[in-house]
């Protein structure tokens, strides 16, 4: 098992939005918003928390992640790509055609992806099936799910949560994305989904809601959800396009639409970031 | 080899305990098989592969959607999930699921769609399927196949387990007749000639094998010479056996207990219009929806009876 691991999660958590971004810049439209908002997550899980080997993807004995909102796949892929598991320059060839990084996760195309979402809501139950497929076959790895709350709107998702309860699939462990907002806007607005923590208790999961940019407050949740005996859900309360200088303030921000100008924009915000929590680091 | 009884029989066992017997030797031989079924566990008669296997069988309780969804799931990271529930709620309840978790992502299920058509009986027009195997066929890469009885679905069973994909088996459940003899042995995608024959061919399937057979027999008292073929694979479907029927007996007649729209007869016109153009007949549902009452009158009220087909196959052979 090889595993590369980094001691400074936020700097890993912006070299995934620069990843992220340079990417999406070079095709100039995609998903920014809900990938820019589970960049911490993304660095705590393949920085930190996921058992893993780049050289051998489909390693038996790996953590599972399943990113069912599956439109954060450019995230996903940047986070998979600084950690070993394909060369950066592939996130330049994003949605191109032909390429091995499609817009939503494709476990046959891409190295690291382990399960083919987009659908939203599916992810959830094959999360499940996963977890209890791992146990039946006496494995402990973990299978870490990421759900949108927009997602959970979803009642497949609620099926699902029911029977990790039922199951008591203790090694998966679920987080939702609590950006506030939808493609079309406000959740509050839409259908509303608040309240997340307590709905999935009261579905029979542990559950907690912490800062989603605190890559220690998500590091210490997934280490007592790992304690807790329980399926377990981490409600990360996030920004939409957090940290992206040009989306973050804009109401529509599923997905965007980027030009050279503010490609570099961009990316000299998040380069200054960077350089930032590199020598906060040393 | 395929081996008929030399006389159709109503068989002594129902098909759901062959069922059940075929899935106990699969569970001990391959430890990876899980059974999953959404509080329908006691009408495939599974109840000792329940208690014999507790781990490996999964009552997901009356959500299909995530059935489907963690069969999936279950299947990347490993287990070979068979997953049953009636025909409607098996497919169309969640054909979202089993298209983009299941065959866009190459997973490995095998879906079983019980209570086929008009077999849904009581249960009425809600439960009775005719266009689930429409909806399986339209997914790229799907298997789909219909056993006419017990010894074919006992002989398919094992095949299906170990063939990595995704199938979907439209099953009838209870009391069928019996025309295999025990160990007749089957290939998926291959038809099985059942009654050789020169001036018509029916190409059938399910619970019209028996009514194909009856009018063949029916046919041959008036001196006309039908063959069938038990089409039981609709995907792929067997075109080599049906390009034979169109060049040696010139003309067709399809049976299915199933919209003709989209079904078995749109498949064998559709690939006889493309490489052979030939006189296809039609029996089955006629763009309607099932209704309640007694499989028999069903038959009748749906147009699925021997007597259609020879009906049929005088139309057919005119038309040559």
């Amino acid at each position: 098992m090889q595993t590369k691991k980094t001691n400074n999660l936020p700097a890993l958590s912006t070299q995934i939005r620069i990843e992220t971004l340079k990417g999406l810049g070079k095709l100039g439209f995609g998903h920014v918003g809900g990938s820019f908002s589970v960049a911490e997550l993304l660095a705590v899980l393949y920085g930190k928390q996921m058992r893993y080997n780049p050289e051998e993807p489909n390693w038996p004995d790996r953590d599972y992640l399943v990113c069912s909102k599956g439109h954060a796949g450019p995230a996903v892929y940047a986070a998979l790509a600084l950690s070993g598991f394909f060369p950066t320059d592939w996130l330049l060839t994003i949605n191109t055609p032909g390429t091995r990084l499609p817009s939503h996760c494709d476990r046959l195309l891409t190295p690291g992806v382990d399960m083919t979402t987009g659908s939203l809501g599916q992810g959830a139950s094959t999360a499940v099936g996963i977890a209890l497929a791992n146990r039946l076959q006496g494995r402990d790895s973990y299978t870490y799910l990421i759900l949108g709350d927009g997602e959970i709107q979803e009642g497949q998702v609620w099926e699902a949560m029911s029977m990790a309860a039922q199951l008591n699939l203790d090694h998966l462990i679920t987080f939702v994305d609590y950006n506030k907002k939808q493609l079309d806007g406000y959740l509050c607005d839409i259908n509303n989904f608040d309240n997340i923590a307590e709905r999935m208790a009261a579905f029979g999961l542990e559950a907690v809601t912490v800062d989603g940019h605190d890559t220690n407050a998500i590091d210490r949740a997934i280490d007592q959800a790992k304690a807790s005996g329980r399926a377990t859900c981490i409600v990360l309360d996030t920004v939409k396009a957090k940290d992206c200088s040009f989306a973050e303030n804009v109401f529509n921000n599923h997905s965007v639409t980027i030009n050279e100008a503010q490609l570099e924009e961009g990316l000299s915000f998040l380069n200054a970031k960077l350089k930032e929590q590199v020598r906060d680091d040393d | 080899m395929i081996k008929l009884l030399d006389k159709i029989t109503l068989d002594a066992r129902e098909v759901r305990a062959g069922f059940a017997d075929t899935m106990m030797e699969l569970a001990e031989k391959n430890h990876k098989i899980v059974y999953l079924a959404a509080d329908l566990m006691g009408t495939l008669g599974m109840a000792t592969f329940e208690k014999t296997y507790p781990e490996r069988c999964i009552n997901t309780g009356i959500a299909e959607a995530n059935m489907v969804g963690m069969a999936c799931g279950m299947s990347v990271a490993g287990m070979v999930p068979f997953v049953h529930s009636f025909g409607p709620f098996a497919t169309r309840r969640c054909f979202d699921q089993i298209y983009m978790s299941g065959a866009y992502a190459k997973a490995n299920v095998k879906i079983i769609g019980s209570d086929p058509g008009v077999c849904a009986a009581f249960n009425g027009g809600t439960h009775m399927p005719f266009e689930d195997a429409a909806l399986m066929t339209s997914i790229p890469e799907m298997t789909v196949v219909e056993p006419c009885d017990r010894v074919q679905l006992q002989n398919l069973l094992p095949q299906i387990a170990d063939t990595y994909g995704m199938f979907y088996i439209r099953l009838v459940r209870k009391k069928n007749p019996l025309i295999y003899a025990e160990d007749a042995q089957f290939e998926i995608g291959k038809a099985a000639r059942v009654r050789e024959g020169s001036d018509v061919t029916i190409i059938a399937s399910g619970i019209m094998v028996e009514q194909a057979i009856l009018a063949a027999d029916a046919l041959a008292a008036e001196g006309i010479s039908a063959r069938v073929l038990d089409m039981f694979t609709w995907k792929p479907l067997d075109e080599q056996a049906i390009l034979e029927a169109a060049q040696e007996t010139g003309c067709i007649v399809t049976a299915e207990n199933h919209n003709i729209l989209n079904g078995l007869g749109s498949a064998v016109a559709g690939y006889l219009a493309r490489r052979r153009p030939t006189p296809v007949e039609m029996v089955g549902v006629n763009d309607e929806f099932g209704e309640v009452g007694p499989e028999s009158y069903l038959r009748e009220r749906f147009d699925l009876t021997a007597d259609h087909i020879i009906r049929a196959a005088k139309a057919a052979i005119a038309r040559k």
